[in-house]
């Protein structure tokens, strides 16, 4: 059967069998991913059915996990590479930025770098420090890498797929508090481009725009808005870099207003970017300011605090109102 | 802790441990450590046969029937590298240049280590392996587009097997180690060699290479070239035990050899090579040496080493030694010198032309490569880029 009910983490699962099973240079490397299937079973059963030359355990060396991924795709492999948590890639991020992004560039396109560093990251799920955060802006500084995030199972399992095939390094942020979020996805279905965003529910009054695990979260709150006689258009970005600001420009020409929501910290954050370019590109559509909600410029606080720091529905909804406001 | 501190606080405590103040800031080496190199020709170029140093006889067999006719091709290595080297520096004093990081003093390490590689084999070098990139065939003059500024590294990496140059400190040991993973996965019997110097042994990415090649068993060596000093830091702000030794902790071996004799260099490296091919995993091979000149042609050495450490190593030139065994065994004569400095002025003077012949980049270059697949950004951003330049030339053309 090519549609079936399945969880993200469980969809990941089935995108990253299909992708050992058709290309043999696809390798999975990681800290855990072999017998326990990693911390989150996203690699569940795969070094069992693909052997220990596939499915890779590593030491616990996050620098030596990239940079040795980085090796084995310039012998010819394609790595998915599995950071345990958001919070730990930095010993990575000297590989990541210094040498995956910038070495096609160095080659003057000789060389290709298709690997794929998956980060489960976001908070929502009560854990200790470091495994809570959300990155993404940090790397979607970096020229040369693409960032995605998939926000339900169908995307999580195509998306992957893309990601894999890309000749491109990705960073496919996983948003673990909704790994386990069950729909319906269709094996054989023929994805849409990777880095285009799609309407999840239409509206006229304002745009909320998202990624990953808030795009749940702004549906619903697009349903307590309907309740006031509010119509919220909810855009899924699914890409950071690129980001499809043409599908952004469409939605705000039509509603008027954009209130961009993501866990991390707002300060220099990716809905600062895209606030700025739809100013720029929509400055005679737009009735109210682009706003945000996201994070504080603070470390993600403890678990008992995290509800207060994370964007909620009420939060969502209060900047909704002020937008309408204008 | 400065000395300063140091002194300060130890003379209040006890005037008897003054003249010990100031030493606390470097950690001394133990007595008894400093080891013995592996050496097959010595400074006065006397080949070491029948050694009586057991070191020395377990690689003598790698060059026990080299020919006068390699002999002569390894010098000729050394002298054109040499010249080739002096002439980027000479361009970068004339400013043709932004930067030149000279190998001189370092030809036999890498003349050595690169003669002794396959031409299946892969090479993963730093930014001063210019004598490698030699031995690997890549045109030296394309070794100077990063210098000049025209691009970031000018050669397909995998046209000789030898990859770009590396300026992170340490990176490329990983990427070294990972492509030997792929080696190994593939079945071949190719080997992998990763450059790094005695500054780099500091950096996690070389002690993660360490422990991702001995835990999966990958065919490389780590070929240290420990020529004293990382800019203005001298080795022992790095270690407190002889670099070789590492590799012993990570269950590997590691061999000290004398950096400036290209026999022993050749001959440790094969047998490190062979290591890898036969499923024996990896090797640490510290050569050691000596920068005789600055670190790159922006540093200033008389700030902080002495005159006298430097002649002391121009006694042992990797160079001389191999000349004067030459000379010595009539494996040379006059003629072959005369030809070969005929052939290092020519190469001097198509370098120096070839450089000064090399054009900028277009301007749309910026955005070249950036991605292998595109990026929707990088497209908008050139055609910003574009119709800005081409503001200009409406303005010209009214």
């Amino acid at each position: 059967m090519a549609a079936e009910k399945m969880a993200v983490a469980k969809a990941i699962n089935e995108s990253l069998r299909r992708a050992l099973d058709s290309d043999p240079k696809v390798l999975i490397m990681g800290e855990d991913v072999g017998k326990l299937g990693g911390v989150f079973r996203v690699t569940d059963g795969l070094q069992k059915d693909f052997g220990e030359s596939r499915v890779i355990d590593t030491p616990l060396a996050e620098s030596g996990i990239v940079g040795t991924a980085i090796g084995l795709a310039l012998r010819g492999y394609r790595p998915v590479v599995e950071i345990q948590f958001d919070g730990f890639v930095f010993p990575a991020y000297d590989q990541i930025v210094t040498q995956l992004a910038k070495m096609h560039a160095r080659s003057l396109g000789k060389v290709k770098l298709p690997v794929v560093v998956r980060i489960p990251y976001g908070g929502g799920i009560g854990a200790v420090e470091h495994h809570s955060e959300s990155p993404e802006a940090l790397f979607a500084h970096v020229a040369g890498l693409k960032i995605v995030s998939p926000s339900n199972a169908s995307d999580a399992y195509w998306m992957m797929q893309q990601a894999i095939q890309s000749d491109d390094p990705v960073i496919f942020f996983e948003p673990k508090r909704r790994y386990w979020d069950k729909a319906e996805v269709n094996t054989e279905a023929i994805p849409g481009p990777l880095h285009k965003a799609r309407v999840v529910r239409e509206g006229t009054d304002l745009t909320l725009a998202a990624y990953g695990p808030m795009v749940k979260l702004c549906q619903e709150a697009a349903d307590a808005a309907a309740e006031e006689g509010k119509s919220l258009e909810v855009l899924d970005l699914r890409s950071v870099s690129p980001l499809d600001f043409d599908s952004v420009q469409a939605s705000v020409e039509k509603t008027r207003r954009l209130v961009v929501v993501h866990e991390a910290p707002v300060f220099f954050g990716s809905g600062a970017e895209i606030a700025a370019r739809i100013t720029e590109r929509c400055f005679y559509h737009l009735e109210a300011p682009v706003l945000r909600v996201g994070g504080y410029h603070a470390p993600y606080p403890p678990a008992r605090l995290e509800e207060e720091y994370l964007p909620g529905l009420d939060r969502v909804l209060d900047a909704v109102d002020r937008a309408l406001a204008y | 802790m400065t000395v300063e501190s140091t002194a300060a606080r130890t003379s209040r405590r006890s005037a008897s441990t003054k003249s010990t103040a100031g030493k606390r800031t470097t950690a001394k080496k133990p007595p008894g450590t400093e080891p013995e190199l592996v050496q097959l020709l010595t400074p006065e170029g006397k080949r070491v046969k029948n050694a009586r140093n057991s070191k020395n006889a377990e690689y003598e067999s790698y060059v026990a029937d080299i020919t006068p006719d390699e002999l002569r091709g390894l010098y000729r290595d050394m002298v054109l590298t040499r010249r080739f080297d002096a002439e980027a520096t000479s361009l970068q004093r004339q400013g043709e240049l932004g930067l030149w990081a000279s190998l001189l003093g370092q030809e036999a390490a890498q003349i050595g280590s690169g003669r002794a590689l396959r031409d299946d084999d892969y090479v993963f070098p730093t930014y001063r392996e210019h004598g490698v990139a030699w031995c690997r065939g890549v045109d030296p003059t394309n070794l100077l587009g990063m210098f000049r500024g025209v691009n970031n590294g000018g050669w397909d990496p995998n046209g000789n097997n030898f990859h770009l140059y590396t300026i992170v400190i340490g990176s490329q040991a990983l990427h070294a180690t990972g492509y030997a993973m792929g080696v190994a996965k593939d079945g071949a019997d190719s080997a992998v060699i990763a450059y790094f110097g005695d500054g780099a042994s500091s950096q996690g990415d070389v002690a993660e290479s360490f422990t991702f090649s001995a835990v999966y068993n990958a065919p490389v060596v780590f070929f240290c070239q420990n020529n004293q000093w990382a800019i203005s830091e001298p080795t022992e702000k790095q270690t407190r035990v002889p670099l070789y030794q590492r590799a012993q902790g990570y269950g590997f071996p590691g061999v000290r050899v004398d950096g400036n004799d290209v026999l022993a260099c050749l001959a440790v490296t094969k047998w490190a090579l062979e290591r890898a091919r036969g499923g024996e995993g990896p090797t640490l091979v510290e050569a050691y040496t000596y920068r005789m000149g600055a670190h790159t042609t922006s540093d200033d050495p008389t700030k902080y080493r002495a005159d006298e450490e430097r002649e002391a190593w121009e006694a042992k030139d990797p160079i001389l030694r191999l000349r004067r065994y030459l000379e010595d065994s009539n494996h040379a004569d006059e003629s072959f010198f005369a030809e070969l400095e005929a052939e290092s002025e020519a190469l001097g003077r198509r370098v120096r032309e070839a450089v000064r012949a090399m054009p900028d980049p277009d301007h749309f270059a910026i955005f070249e490569n950036v991605y292998a697949d595109g990026h929707a950004l990088v497209d908008e951003e050139r055609a910003q880029f574009a119709a800005y330049q081409a503001s200009f030339a409406d303005v010209e053309g009214a």
